[in-house]
């Protein structure tokens, strides 16, 4: 930990992300501006995240990152060695022994704990962005909770495809008073950050925004009575551990249009092989 | 005049201090109990420890008359102006000063409403009230000593304002709770 303070940020950038932490926690999901620093790594590589794990962590945490659910992916890997060694802590791929666990773009499939804290890396944090480009108009429709148009993007959806065609950073409504972006996870995990008995933060570096859902607390995914939300998976057991209730990725194989689908929690896909689950492309994992 | 420290360990402790905030503003009406410091009279020690982790120049503080004595204190450890109750970010009072003086933001900016640490006699006993709203799976049961008598009633002007509104840190010897804008509190 030489040279640096812990967790790398300084006392007063901590106290004042700190800061907007709580009242992010008092208003959930409501964006609250903080001062985003320049960190080692581009912004897009997570320094919301990063900056959020840094100010809350303490040493007796054992850090989880994962992005796009893998533990050995890149933004991952570096993650969890930056905190390694700027802030010493203990470090684990296992969803259980964690209790603050940083995520790219998945929650994990184990359902989360009481005394354990997600934090998501998020890119845009406003929902209505792409639908309205000022931020200060943004702003004022969140402030008067209007929200006709992505009912009305929802509702072309229907009109054009016969379905509402997001799959992925689906808009909810948090404590049915603000539209937020859940980060860009897969509609499939949307169902898991209701009534989550996690506490739920959300940094988004680059558009220097906080936002946080506390635990026990409702998030809808928005949809129609007669076209109500449902989650798309891809219709295959996984190939390596044959769970059925997973989120897949598909994994191309060759060039002859070969194509396995697995697991994304890698987590998840490990303990059930070493439980013995075995999927149609797996093998038997060979005893320790 | 010699002022005592603040934190024994000013990271790590003011780090367990924070999570603690955090938790009980996520499970209002938590309790936590923080370490690491000697409080200066009148504070009492989860008070000073809020103060130190929170507090410093970037955040203008109201100060009810009765802290005076720690004033100097205040001052030197966190840096922090002392301004009027409606120009505050942290208020800090020995008995729950009226909540309409102080900044309880826009609807574009709620964020920007005033946290007030309330120094209370006892988080253990006394008046009893129920919390229902975000972080809590079931009702709560909070009880204080403390309040004045009709807090659920001046509560509930507070929590109406949603998503405008104070926040509340409780404080009590070295324990600590919080009552976000986003709880509704009834008496029991």
């Amino acid at each position: 930990m030489k040279g640096y303070n812990f967790a790398y940020l300084d006392e007063q950038t901590k106290r004042m992300i700190r800061r907007a932490l709580l009242k992010a926690v008092a208003i959930p999901g409501h964006q609250v501006p903080f001062g985003s620093r320049e960190m080692p790594l581009p912004y897009g590589w997570g320094t919301g995240g990063i900056q959020v794990t840094a100010s809350i962590l303490g040493a007796a945490d054992v850090l989880k990152v994962i992005d796009q659910g893998a533990d050995d992916t890149t933004n991952a890997v570096s993650i969890r060695r930056f905190f390694a060694r700027t802030a010493g802590v203990a470090t684990t791929t296992a969803t259980a022994e964690a209790t603050v666990i940083q995520t790219r773009h998945r929650i994990p499939e184990k359902q989360l704990r009481e005394d354990q804290i997600i934090v998501y890396q998020v890119p845009q944090p406003e929902p209505l962005f792409r639908l309205e480009s000022s931020r200060i108009e943004t702003k004022r429709m969140q402030g008067l909770a209007d929200y006709g148009l992505m009912h009305v993007k929802l509702y072309e959806d229907v009109a054009r495809f016969g379905q509402i065609s997001i799959s992925y950073d689906y808009p909810v409504m948090v404590n049915e008073r603000y539209l937020m972006s859940p980060s860009p996870i897969p509609a499939f995990d949307n169902p898991k950050m209701d009534m989550m008995p996690a506490l739920q933060l959300f940094g988004a570096g680059r558009e220097k925004r906080i936002y946080a859902i506390p635990p026990w607390t409702r998030v809808r995914s928005l949809d129609f009575d007669d076209h109500p939300f449902r989650t798309i998976n891809a219709p295959h057991p996984c190939g390596l551990c044959g769970a059925t209730d997973s989120y897949l990725d598909e994994v191309v194989t060759d060039d002859r249009g070969g194509r396995l689908f697995v697991c994304s929690d890698t987590d998840h896909c490990a303990e059930r092989r070493a439980a013995g689950h075995v999927g149609t492309d797996g093998f038997q994992e060979a005893a320790e | 005049m010699t002022l005592s420290a603040g934190f024994t360990n000013p990271v790590a402790d003011a780090q367990a201090c924070f999570r603690s905030v955090l938790d009980a503003m996520a499970r209002p009406g938590r309790i936590h109990t923080i370490t690491g410091i000697v409080a200066p009279a009148p504070l009492c020690e989860a008070t000073a420890a809020v103060l130190l982790t929170l507090a410093d120049h970037e955040t203008p503080l109201w100060l009810d008359s009765s802290t005076k004595a720690a004033r100097d204190w205040i001052a030197f450890h966190t840096g922090a102006a002392i301004v009027p109750a409606d120009r505050s970010t942290f208020g800090v009072a020995l008995a729950l000063p009226d909540l309409a003086g102080f900044p309880n933001g826009t609807d574009e900016m709620p964020e920007t409403a005033a946290t007030i640490i309330v120094q209370v006699d006892s988080l253990e006993a006394g008046q009893r009230f129920v919390l229902a709203g975000p972080g809590l799976r079931e009702p709560a049961i909070l009880a204080v000593t403390g309040l004045p008598p009709d807090f659920a009633a001046l509560w509930q002007r507070n929590h109406a304002l949603f998503p405008r509104g104070i926040d509340l840190i409780l404080c009590a010897g070295v324990r600590l709770t919080a009552l976000p804008r986003s709880v509704s509190i009834k008496d029991a």
